[in-house]
């Protein structure tokens, strides 16, 4: 673990992320927190994220949130989360009025569509490696597996998901952890 | 004035259901902005989706592009504040509520019982956007490329991603 970061530490680290988050920011809120700075650790970067998960809202822009507000309170969250949305809304901008004026070029599709495949594995791989490096016990791997299959194959409604899987996995957490201490 | 105000609290009601972030929203902001007030028609939805998906950032900045769209600079702000001040005032509610809690044995096993699903989760997203992707060989091999470079290495994400484009720029 390294130092806890400064506010300024905590809006570029969250500039980073917004910035370089094509497809999605969760993978990069992982290498960059955890990875790249070290200011939390794999497992406590995937509880914040399981909170995040579970309230309304983008779980890497609720985790900016609960982040912020761990080390610097509430000027903690602020800073993070401007940080994370303030370069992608710059660019959001200059691409709707790109979009009004140009529409579509060639060239743009192909190279989008290459971005998208690679995109698609950062993600996969992304959850593969915390997976691993989070070694679940064995009921609790069947529950993730359990979301993936609802999420991705089944495509149920989210809220659905949480509401079912949400409640059991802290049944089975906890139920492991009074097992091994009663 | 009364349209800024729609479009803040329409994209406000929205903020609080978006339980899995802006995937699971996307059917009902198409019900809001496209059937309810008739902002834009349905082609202009997808194709401001798409474009908010190409960018970097959270999706659910997808919001703000339709509040340009509907009303330019300020019904972005709108958008954009409506869809994200009402879960980050919960976001933040709850980070106490757990800071104030953690003396409790129970709350760690407890908060680890949500790591199988937020990980479940980001897999599940990543299988939605490859069957998506997936649409010939050459997009299969970017993508088995990919994840296991990302599982397997330390290095920044950023060389697939810019080594995809490129595949595709040449060979697409």
């Amino acid at each position: 673990m390294g130092e806890p970061p400064s506010k300024a530490e905590l809006f570029l680290g969250y500039a980073k992320i917004g910035l370089l988050g094509f497809g999605g920011v969760g993978p990069w809120s992982r290498h960059v927190i955890v990875e790249e700075r070290k200011w939390l650790s794999e497992r406590d970067y995937a509880e914040v994220l399981g909170l995040g998960q579970i309230l309304p809202g983008p779980n890497v822009g609720n985790a900016s949130v609960m982040i912020g507000r761990r080390f610097h309170g509430l000027s903690g969250s602020l800073v993070a989360t401007a940080g994370l949305y303030v370069g992608p809304l710059a660019i959001l901008i200059m691409l709707s009025i790109l979009y009004e004026l140009y529409g579509t070029r060639p060239g743009v599709a192909p190279f989008m569509q290459g971005v998208a495949a690679a995109a698609a594995g950062m993600v996969m791989g992304t959850a593969i490696k915390m997976g691993q490096n989070l070694r679940p016990p064995p009921e609790l791997i069947v529950v993730g597996l359990l979301a993936v299959v609802g999420a991705a194959f089944l495509r149920l409604p989210l809220p659905l998901i949480v509401v079912i899987l949400a409640p059991l996995g802290v049944y089975l957490s906890l139920r492991r952890s009074w097992m091994r201490a009663p | 004035m009364i349209l800024l105000l729609q479009i803040l609290l329409a994209f406000g009601t929205l903020s609080l259901l978006a339980i899995g972030g802006a995937n699971a929203v996307l059917p009902e902001m198409h019900r809001l902005v496209v059937e309810v007030h008739g902002w834009m028609d349905d082609a202009t939805f997808s194709q401001l989706f798409a474009l908010a998906q190409a960018a970097p950032g959270p999706n659910i900045l997808a919001a703000s592009v339709m509040g340009w769209h509907i009303a330019g600079p300020s019904g972005m702000a709108m958008a954009t504040i409506g869809m994200l001040l009402p879960a980050a005032i919960l976001a933040f509610t709850m980070q106490g509520l757990t800071h104030r809690l953690r003396g409790n044995t129970w709350l760690k096993p407890a908060q680890f019982g949500l790591v199988p699903l937020a990980v479940g989760l980001i897999a599940g997203s990543g299988v939605i956007m490859a069957q998506a992707a997936g649409t010939d060989w050459l997009s299969f091999a970017i993508i088995a490329v990919s994840t296991v470079f990302v599982w397997r290495t330390k290095y920044s994400p950023l060389w697939v991603l810019a080594g995809g484009g490129a595949l595709g720029l040449l060979l697409l």
